[in-house]
Order: structure tokens, then C-alpha cells, then sequence
């Protein structure tokens, strides 16, 4: 096929097109979830509308439940979850409800069950729906007026998009995981470099990674302002999906691995825009700042706003001032008081073995809060199974059930005002943690690391016991 | 979707890049059934004892009644939250005038009647002088049907917009019945895709 994988995807799943110039772009796969879903139910009755195609249609309850409830809690007191499985019920749509095997944040959920396949499309009424582009799907956070379209047409009515590039050159150093290129990549292309742009991830470090670190990836694409992110699909992808429970099966599968294998970009495919990576020996990223793009390698300083272009100053010192940073201070003499691991970024089992790796035999320092949760409960029983629950327990973190937690400051899922928090998250905005707390976004390994310290550290550094 | 023909009313600037929907729309303001009349900007406009923070432009007298907010780049980036386009809108301020806004924000201003105008950066640091010059003193005007904003002193700053999102703001468009006009092509889609790969068109249940 010719052009690039995102042109090929779109133009395979283009159903028709409006007077008005928008494509109306098929969506094989919607993953509702509550703090959306009750006002587009509420839309549709309005309307006399219906859910054209339940059967294609989930409902996840991730945003708005505790991961600190006791087991057994099923949520009912959330009113967004009350009125999202009432529409649920009303409109024949199938609920990852609260309690089920299945539960758990809709970007780890979908493609854990083998929802989210190469080649098909996705929406989400959430802006990190770009995570499942790292099967090779096309995949698109949407609002509320777009999540209720879908409801009723099964189809987005999409402005096309140009297409862009980010290419990772070179070899990594030692350690250097999924999250640490992302973060990289965004301080390089900027937190709106990929503004109107459908984002391809590729290079040797891309296709090193195995299916859950392109999750990660392709969940930061939001990050640098892009409406999606895509990676190509290869024996690690189809080799991950094999055997999940909602993949195709027998006959079907065999026919879609084929079809799977001849999914990606034309060599000769170009690109409206092209970001290259270098990440020739790059170390370990933290941000320092307030915005996705604000990073530094963890052995470097806070940067000094007088040394930044101009355009840059004024956010930056407005950053530092939130931050509570002083430029020039080494990341690794910044103190933290909170530590997060989880969220749609980084709350797979890959990523709990890491910071699980970095954990055992040591403590959480004297004074740092730390909680773990699990992106879905089947993460949360697969780690069970070979006990990185009791790792982390006998660190001293918090074992939480699966949600999105901390990552939005939801349901009292959040840090003390003030607090300082290392976090594998995917945005340090101002308050996003909870009111006034300061993030910094990293990496399992690293988080882990800091939360054994009590100040930001690389996990090399803990490791290597310096 | 309300109409949007043509709005009068004072200009507040909010000069900054990369104004995220965190910041425009604090999740913890959220219930399933917020007025959203009056939380734009929670956690800028007040502090932890919910009192007003007096510095913030839109504390500022002149600015209270603000319909029209001129920001910088990139504005609406991060969550996808539709809440936000409804917090600007619940609070009186139905026009953004913006270098450029984030593709999810921009999409959810055009199903809610928001007008979003993106401006050159020469014409934007122009009217941005204008605005913070006129300091509340006298309405701006957003005129879409002749796509431009009009300052007090009558300066004129041009805007573009799509033909047919200007069209659908102007008429306050029905966005899903618009596209429902294509159901029979939707269910050829369907029907090709049942054929071709039929383990899209039937997805499985889990237990
Ligand atoms: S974990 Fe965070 S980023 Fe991911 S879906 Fe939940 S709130 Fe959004």
C-alpha cells in the first residue's frame, strides 16, 4: 500500500464524506467512560436518538472511582457512575464495571483484552485514547459532543490530518526506558510540535520496545499537541495479542495476522513533518516544569530562564515560581514528599516489574507517601501472582486497586496542597494532582528509585549504590 | 447549538501560551449535573478558602462581565474535557481570540457555539495592544458574518474560519444530523467491512 500507515487507516475507514469537507472516519471500537458518557445518554433521549452500534460499544467506570476503596466497593456513591450505568442498561452498552475482571483505566483495558487490534479504529472521550495507536490503531480522544456522535452514527467527522514523523536515532544508555525516549521526544518537537498532526513513532529504539513501553509512547502523543499517535504493528505487536480474549480467533485470526503484517507506511511515504530524536547514549528524563515538554536528563539542573530563547522566558519563570525551583539546583538535591506510580502511562505489568526491580530490599524514605495502583485488575492480579504486591507493600507503598488515581487528582485521589510528587504520569500541569502539588513526571525505575531516596534519583544511580 | 452571529462585549486578555483545560476547567469542579456558570478558571480565580484571588484578570472589575478572552498559543491543550468549552461559555465568554488553539479544545468550541479566531502574530500582538489599551473601558465586537473583530476606536483585525464552520456556527448547526444524512453509506461501510474483516464488524463479549 502506498502513503503513510495513518493515511492508509484513514482512507480504509472513510465511510463517506460531508458536504462541508469532513471525512466521516468509521470507528470499530468505542470505550466510553462516565465522566462523559451521562451527558451524551442525556443527549440522546433529548433527541430521540439511539447507540447505533452497542455491540461495538464499552463503557469504562475508570475516572471517577477510588483506588484507595476497600475491595468489594463497587463505586455506587459516584453519581457519574450511577448515571453512566443507567445509560448503559438503557442503551444496551456492555459496562467494565467496577469489581469485574475486566476493570480498569479504557486505554489499558482495550487493548488488554485484545479490544484494540492493528488496522482498526478507536475513540475514547479522553485525550490519552492515542495509548492504543501502539498496536497500529487509529485512534482518537474525543469531547463530549463528539463521544455522543459516535453514539449515534459510529463514525467521527474528522478535518484530515497532516501527518508527521518522530524518528529515534541511536542507541539509549543503559536503563533508559519507554517513558524517558517519550519525554525526550516531547522536549524536542515542544508541547504543541504535533498540533493537527497524526504522529508515527518509529526507529530502532521504537521497535526494541516491547508492546506495553509503545503504549507508553504513543499515550504521551497528546502531550506534544497531537491529535493521535501510531506506531506499526510487527511480531512483538501480534505475538502480544495472541490468545486475548476479545482478539479474533481461529480462521479469523490467521486472516487478520496477514492483513496485520503488510500494515505500515510505504517507504517512499512523506511526511508533512519530521521530528528526529537523537537518543544516542541519552540518559534518564525528568521534567522540571509545569508542561510536558519542560524536561531535563536526570543528572542535569533546572535550567535558568535567562539562558532560554525568549519566546520560552516567561513561561519558564512563571514554571519555576509554581514549581517552587530555584535554577541552577541540581534534580538529584530536589526533595519530594509524594510518590505515584500508575495511570494509562505507565500502570502495566512491565512497568510494576520495573519499579518493582528497583524496590526490592530497600524502604520508602522517612516521610514520603507512596501508592501504586494497578491500571486494570487484571494487571493487579497478574502482579499479584508474582507477589510485586508484597514488594511493594514491604517498601512501604500504598497498594491501591485499578483507576485512574492520582493521575487527575479524582475522588480525593490526591496529594496534600504543596506536596511535591515524582510521578509515571503523563501531566505536571499546575494543580492536576490536587491543589498546588508539584509534579515531576518519570519513569517507574526512576520514581521507584526517588521514593527510596526521598529526593529525585535515577534508578542507575540508586542501583549502582552511589 | 446556540447561534453564533455576532457578539458585543468587553475583551480580557489572558496572555499566555499553552493555557491547558486543567486550568480553563479543574476536574474537581465536576458533577453530572454542574452549572458550569462558575468554574472557569477555579483554581486561578480562587484560592483553597474559595475566596477570590484579585489579581486574576478575569477579578478584575473591568473584566467580570468579559465575552471575549484573547490568550496566546496553543490554548485548550491537554484533557479533552468538553467542560471547558461549557465553563468559557457557562460564564459569559463565547469568543477566544487565540495564535492558535489545540485540535480537541478547537473541535469542542464549534459543537457548543464558541467561536474560535486565530490571528496572525503581527494582527494578534496588535489587538492584544488594543485590548489591554482599552482595558475594559468599551466592548469589542467578534462579527463572524463579516469575519473580523472590531476594536472601540473601530480598528478592523480580519479573521479566517472554514466556509463551512463559519456556516454551521452562523446557523447553530445540528452536527450529528448533519452527519446522519450519510446513514445509507454508513451501512455500506458496515456491510463491505462485514465481508472483508468480519472480526471488526463483530466484536465479543467478554464472559
Ligand atoms: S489515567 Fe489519567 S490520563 Fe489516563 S485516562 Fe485516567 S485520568 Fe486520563
Amino acid at each position: 500500500m502506498t502513503g503513510t500507515l495513518f493515511e492508509q487507516l484513514w482512507s480504509d475507514h472513510r465511510a463517506g464524506t460531508r458536504a462541508d469537507g469532513r471525512d466521516l472516519i468509521y470507528m470499530d471500537r468505542h470505550v466510553a467512560h462516565e465522566l462523559h458518557s451521562p451527558r451524551a445518554f442525556a443527549r440522546l433521549r433529548e433527541t430521540g436518538r439511539k447507540v447505533r452500534r452497542p455491540d461495538l460499544t464499552y463503557q469504562a467506570l475508570d475516572h471517577s472511582v477510588s483506588t484507595f476503596r476497600p475491595a468489594g466497593d463497587t463505586g455506587a456513591e459516584s453519581p457519574f457512575i450511577v448515571a453512566a450505568r443507567a445509560g448503559c442498561e438503557e442503551f444496551g452498552v456492555h459496562v467494565f464495571d467496577v469489581g469485574d475482571p475486566e476493570h480498569g483505566i479504557s486505554h489499558v483495558v482495550g487493548p488488554e483484552l485484545g479490544l484494540t487490534t492493528p488496522g482498526s479504529s478507536y475513540a475514547c472521550p479522553d485525550s490519552h485514547a492515542c495509548t492504543v495507536g501502539a498496536l497500529g490503531v487509529l485512534a482518537f480522544g474525543v469531547g463530549t459532543s463528539e463521544l455522543e456522535h459516535v453514539f449515534a452514527t459510529q463514525v467521527l467527522a474528522l478535518k484530515p490530518l497532516k501527518t508527521m514523523r518522530v524518528f529515534f536515532l541511536g542507541t539509549p544508555a543503559e536503563g533508559v526506558t519507554a517513558k524517558d525516549l517519550i519525554l525526550k521526544a516531547i522536549s524536542v518537537a515542544g508541547a504543541d510540535g504535533g498540533r493537527g498532526h497524526a504522529v508515527e513513532y518509529a526507529g530502532p529504539a521504537i521497535e526494541a520496545l516491547g508492546m506495553e513501553g509503545r503504549m507508553t509512547i504513543c499515550n504521551m502523543a497528546i502531550e506534544m499537541g497531537a491529535r493521535t499517535g501510531l506506531i506499526a504493528p510487527d511480531e512483538t505487536t501480534i505475538e502480544w495479542l495472541a490468545g486475548r480474549p476479545l482478539a479474533p480467533q481461529g480462521f479469523d485470526w490467521d486472516s487478520a495476522a496477514d492483513w496485520w503484517r503488510t500494515l505500515k507506511s510505504s517507504p517512499d511515504a512523506a511526511y508533512d513533518k519530521e521530528v528526529v530524536v537523537d537518543c544516542e547514549g541519552m540518559e534518564t528524563q525528568i521534567s522540571w516544569g509545569t508542561d510536558p515538554s519542560q524536561v531535563v536528563g536526570a543528572s542535569q539542573r533546572v535550567p535558568d530562564p535567562a539562558d532560554a530563547e525568549p519566546a520560552r522566558k516567561e513561561a519558564m519563570a512563571r514554571a519555576l515560581s509554581y514549581m517552587d525551583l530555584k535554577p541552577g539546583t541540581p534534580l538529584s538535591e530536589i526533595a519530594i514528599d509524594r510518590v505515584f506510580i500508575g495511570s494509562c502511562t505507565n500502570s502495566r505489568l512491565s512497568d510494576l516489574e520495573e519499579a518493582a526491580t528497583v524496590l526490592r530490599g530497600h524502604k520508602v524514605a522517612e516521610g514520603v507517601k507512596a501508592v501504586v495502583t494497578p491500571g486494570s485488575s487484571q494487571v493487579k492480579r497478574d502482579a499479584e501472582a508474582r507477589g510485586l504486591d508484597k514488594v511493594f507493600k514491604e517498601a512501604g507503598f500504598f497498594w491501591g486497586e485499578s483507576a485512574c488515581s492520582m493521575c487527575a487528582g479524582g475522588m480525593g485521589d490526591a496529594a496534600d496542597p504543596g506536596d511535591r510528587c515524582i510521578s509515571t504520569t503523563n501531566r505536571n500541569f499546575e494543580n492536576r494532582q490536587g491543589p498546588g502539588v508539584r509534579t515531576h513526571l518519570a519513569s517507574p525505575a526512576n520514581v521507584a528509585a526517588s521514593a527510596v531516596t526521598g529526593r529525585i534519583t535515577s534508578a542507575r544511580k540508586l542501583l549502582a549504590g552511589d | 447549538m446556540k447561534v453564533f452571529t455576532r457578539l458585543t462585549g468587553m475583551a480580557a486578555p489572558l496572555l499566555q501560551n499553552d493555557v491547558n483545560t486543567d486550568q480553563i476547567s479543574p476536574v474537581a469542579g465536576h458533577g453530572v449535573d454542574t452549572d458550569y456558570s462558575n468554574t472557569l478558571f477555579y483554581r486561578q480565580r480562587y484560592d483553597s478558602d474559595d475566596n477570590e484571588i484579585a489579581d486574576f484578570v478575569l477579578n478584575l472589575p473591568q473584566f467580570k462581565a468579559a465575552q471575549i478572552l484573547i490568550t496566546g498559543d496553543n490554548f485548550g491543550c491537554g484533557s479533552s474535557r468538553e467542560s471547558a468549552v461549557w465553563s468559557l461559555a457557562g460564564y459569559g465568554i463565547r469568543c477566544v481570540i487565540a495564535l492558535s488553539f489545540a485540535d480537541i479544545f478547537r473541535e469542542n468550541c464549534l459543537r457548543n457555539g464558541v467561536l474560535p479566531v486565530v490571528l496572525p502574530a503581527d494582527q494578534h500582538r496588535a489587538l492584544a495592544l488594543k485590548v489591554a489599551e482599552i482595558d475594559g473601558a468599551e466592548p469589542f465586537t467578534a462579527d463572524l458574518e463579516a469575519q473580523k473583530i472590531v476594536t472601540p476606536d473601530k480598528l478592523e483585525f480580519p479573521f479566517d474560519i472554514a466556509a463551512a464552520e463559519r456556516d454551521s456556527l452562523l446557523r447553530g448547526l445540528d452536527d450529528i444530523g448533519v452527519s446522519l444524512e450519510h446513514e445509507d453509506e454508513i451501512a455500506a461501510w458496515e456491510h463491505s467491512m462485514a465481508e472483508r474483516r468480519p472480526w471488526l464488524q463483530t466484536a465479543a463479549r467478554p464472559r
